[in-house]
C-alpha cells in the first residue's frame, strides 16, 4: 500500500484529469440531452480543436490558454454549421441515422487531419505552464492547476447561463417539449444548432487546457471519447449534475488504478466502475428515471 | 388596440392537411376585434389542424390567413409569435423540467419581454395559483395548474389573438366553470380569443359568435345565441 502522500497525490492527479474531463463529457451530455444525440464525432473533434490551439502556438505563437476564446468560438461555429448543414439535416430523430451521420463525420475528419496533418504526434512547450506549484505536501504542474480551475470555472458559467439567460431556458425547454417551444416562438432548429455548438465549444475550451500537457495525433480523440462516453454514461445520460461528478470520478479511479496497478492495469478501474454503475444503477449517478 | 369591429383575422379558403390527406377543405373564417369566437366540432372535425396552421406549425396547401392585415399563411411560428398571435395547444405543452416561473418568462421569449416583469405580476394576479408555485417545477403541476400554466405562459407573449384549444379538457366541473370565467374576463379587458371547444354549451354561452367544423369545413356559423337554439347544432352536439 502507498503512503498517504502519495495516495492524496493520486486523487489530486485524478481531479486535475477529471476536469477536462468534466468538459468533454459536459458537451457530450448537452448534445444528448437536448437534441437526443449521442454524438460519435465528439473526440473527432477534440482532436480537430488540439490541432488547432496547437497550430495557433506553433505557427503564431499563440499562447493556448490566450487561445481558449478564440478556440472555442471558433469549435461553437464549426459546431453550429456543421448541425445546420449535415448532422440536424440527416439526423433527424433516427437513431440509425444519428449513428451513422455522426460516425460517418468522425470517420471523414480522422482522415482528413491523417491526410493533412500526418499521423505523426506533435507537442508543444510551454514553459510557464511546466512549472510546478506547491499545494502542502504536493507539487502540481501549473497546467493541471490552470486546467482544473478554468474547467470548473467554465462548467459554472456555463450552468449558470443555462439557468439565467432566455437562450438557455429555451435549451433546457425544447430537450422536453419542441412543440411547445415552437409556439412561444422559440427557434427549434436554431436553438438545437446553438446546443450542439456549445456541445463542440467545450471541446474547443478542452483542447486549450489539454495541449499543455498532453500531445495531439489524429487519433488522440479516441482516448477521450471513450471515457466521456463512460463518464455520460456513469453520471446518467443527459444530466449536468452526473456530467461533472462522473468526469471527477473518472479521473481519481484512473489515476489511482494507475497508482495501485501500475499503467498497464490501471484503466481497468474505469470498466470497472463503469459495469458496477451499469448493474447496479442503470440510469446512471444522476439519471433520471424514465 | 384596434377599434371594435375591426378585422383582426380573416381566413379565406384554407385547404390544410397532413402529407396527401387534406383535412381542411376550403375554410373560411373570421374573427373581429374584442371577439370571443368558438369553434367547435367533434374529434377528428379538423380543429387542432386549423389551429397548427394559423400558428405556424404546418404550412396549409391553399388558401389566406391575414392576421391584423398581414398575410401569415405558411409563415413560421416564430413570425406568427411576433405579430401577437398565439396559440395555447391542447395537451398544455408546458417545459416539464422548467419552474413555473421560468415557463412563463419563455412565454415572453419572442415578443413581451420588455414588459416581462410587470407581465409575470399581472399572470400571478390572474392565477394566484402559479405564483404560489413559482419555484416549483411545471411537471409537477395538476392538470388543471398545467392548463393555468399554458394559459398564463401565452398571455406573457402580450397576444392581440389568443386561440385556446380545449382549455376545458380534462378539468373538473368546478375548473371549467372557473376557465370559462376567465376567458370572459381576459375578453372583458380587450383580449379577443378563438376558443376551440368541444364544450358546446359553455362555449356559446361566453362566445360572441361561432362556427362549427364538421368534416374539415364550416357547417354551420351565426351568433352564438342563434346557434345556440339551432336544432341541428342541438341534435347533433347536444343530444337534444
Amino acid at each position: 500500500m502507498p503512503s498517504f502522500d502519495i495516495l492524496l497525490a493520486g486523487i489530486v492527479n485524478g481531479l486535475a484529469a477529471g476536469a477536462v474531463y468534466v468538459l468533454v463529457a459536459v458537451g457530450l451530455t448537452l448534445i444528448y440531452g437536448v437534441l437526443h444525440i449521442v454524438n460519435f464525432a465528439h473526440g473527432s473533434l477534440l482532436m480537430l480543436a488540439m490541432y488547432a490551439t496547437y497550430f495557433l502556438f506553433a505557427k503564431a505563437g499563440v499562447d493556448p490558454y490566450a487561445a481558449l476564446p478564440v478556440v472555442a468560438g471558433g469549435a461553437f461555429a464549426l459546431g453550429y454549421v456543421l448541425y445546420r448543414g449535415v448532422v440536424g439535416r440527416f439526423a433527424h430523430g433516427k437513431d440509425e441515422n444519428i449513428l451513422l451521420i455522426t460516425l460517418g463525420l468522425s470517420i471523414v475528419i480522422d482522415n482528413l487531419a491523417l491526410f493533412l496533418f500526418t499521423g505523426d504526434t506533435q507537442t508543444i512547450d510551454v514553459a510557464h505552464a511546466q512549472r510546478m506549484v506547491e499545494f502542502g505536501p504536493l507539487f502540481l504542474p501549473r497546467a493541471k492547476v490552470i486546467a482544473f480551475a478554468a474547467a470548473l470555472a467554465i462548467c459554472a458559467a456555463l450552468g449558470l447561463w443555462m439557468a439565467r439567460s432566455d437562450t438557455g431556458k429555451a435549451i433546457r425547454a425544447v430537450a422536453k417539449e419542441r412543440q411547445g417551444a415552437r409556439l412561444v416562438g422559440i427557434d427549434v432548429d436554431h436553438v438545437f444548432a446553438v446546443s450542439y455548438g456549445i456541445g463542440i465549444a467545450c471541446l474547443g475550451a478542452a483542447a486549450c487546457l489539454l495541449m499543455p500537457s498532453f500531445y495531439v495525433s489524429p487519433s488522440s480523440g479516441h482516448a477521450f471519447v471513450l471515457i466521456a462516453f463512460t463518464t455520460v454514461v456513469l453520471g446518467g445520460m443527459g444530466s449536468f449534475p452526473g456530467a461533472l461528478a462522473g468526469g471527477f470520478a473518472i479521473g481519481v479511479i484512473e489515476s489511482l488504478g494507475g497508482l495501485l496497478l501500475g499503467e498497464q492495469l490501471g484503466q481497468i478501474g474505469i470498466s470497472l466502475a463503469f459495469i458496477l454503475v451499469l448493474l447496479l444503477r442503470p440510469t446512471g449517478l444522476f439519471g433520471a428515471r424514465r | 388596440m384596434a377599434e371594435p369591429g375591426a378585422p383582426i383575422l380573416e381566413v379565406r379558403g384554407l385547404r390544410a392537411g397532413y402529407g396527401a390527406v387534406e383535412v381542411l377543405r376550403g375554410v373560411d373564417l373570421e374573427l373581429r376585434a374584442g371577439e370571443v369566437v368558438a369553434l367547435l366540432g367533434s374529434n377528428g372535425a379538423g380543429k387542432s389542424t386549423l389551429n397548427n396552421n394559423l400558428s405556424g406549425i404546418y404550412r396549409p396547401f391553399a388558401g389566406s390567413i391575414r392576421f391584423l392585415g398581414e398575410e401569415i399563411a405558411g409563415a413560421p411560428p416564430t413570425r406568427i409569435v411576433e405579430a401577437g398571435l398565439v396559440h395555447v395547444p391542447e395537451g398544455r405543452r408546458v417545459f416539464p423540467d422548467l419552474t413555473v416561473r421560468e415557463n412563463l418568462e419563455l412565454g415572453s421569449y419572442r415578443r413581451g419581454r420588455a414588459a416581462r416583469a410587470r407581465n409575470l405580476e399581472r399572470v400571478a394576479s390572474i392565477f394566484p395559483r402559479l405564483g404560489e408555485r413559482a419555484r416549483q417545477a411545471a411537471g409537477t403541476l395538476s392538470g388543471g395548474e398545467q392548463q393555468m400554466l399554458a394559459i398564463g405562459r401565452g398571455l406573457m407573449g402580450e397576444p392581440r389573438l389568443l386561440i385556446l384549444d380545449e382549455p376545458s379538457l380534462g378539468l373538473s366541473p368546478l375548473l371549467v366553470e372557473e376557465m370559462f370565467a376567465l376567458v370572459g374576463r381576459l375578453n372583458a379587458d380587450g383580449l379577443c380569443v378563438l376558443l376551440v371547444e368541444q364544450n358546446v354549451v359553455q362555449s356559446l354561452a361566453i362566445a360572441h359568435r361561432a362556427y362549427v367544423l364538421e368534416h374539415g369545413a364550416i357547417a354551420l356559423s351565426g351568433p352564438a345565441a342563434e346557434l345556440a337554439r339551432d336544432p341541428a347544432l342541438r341534435r347533433s352536439y347536444l343530444g337534444l
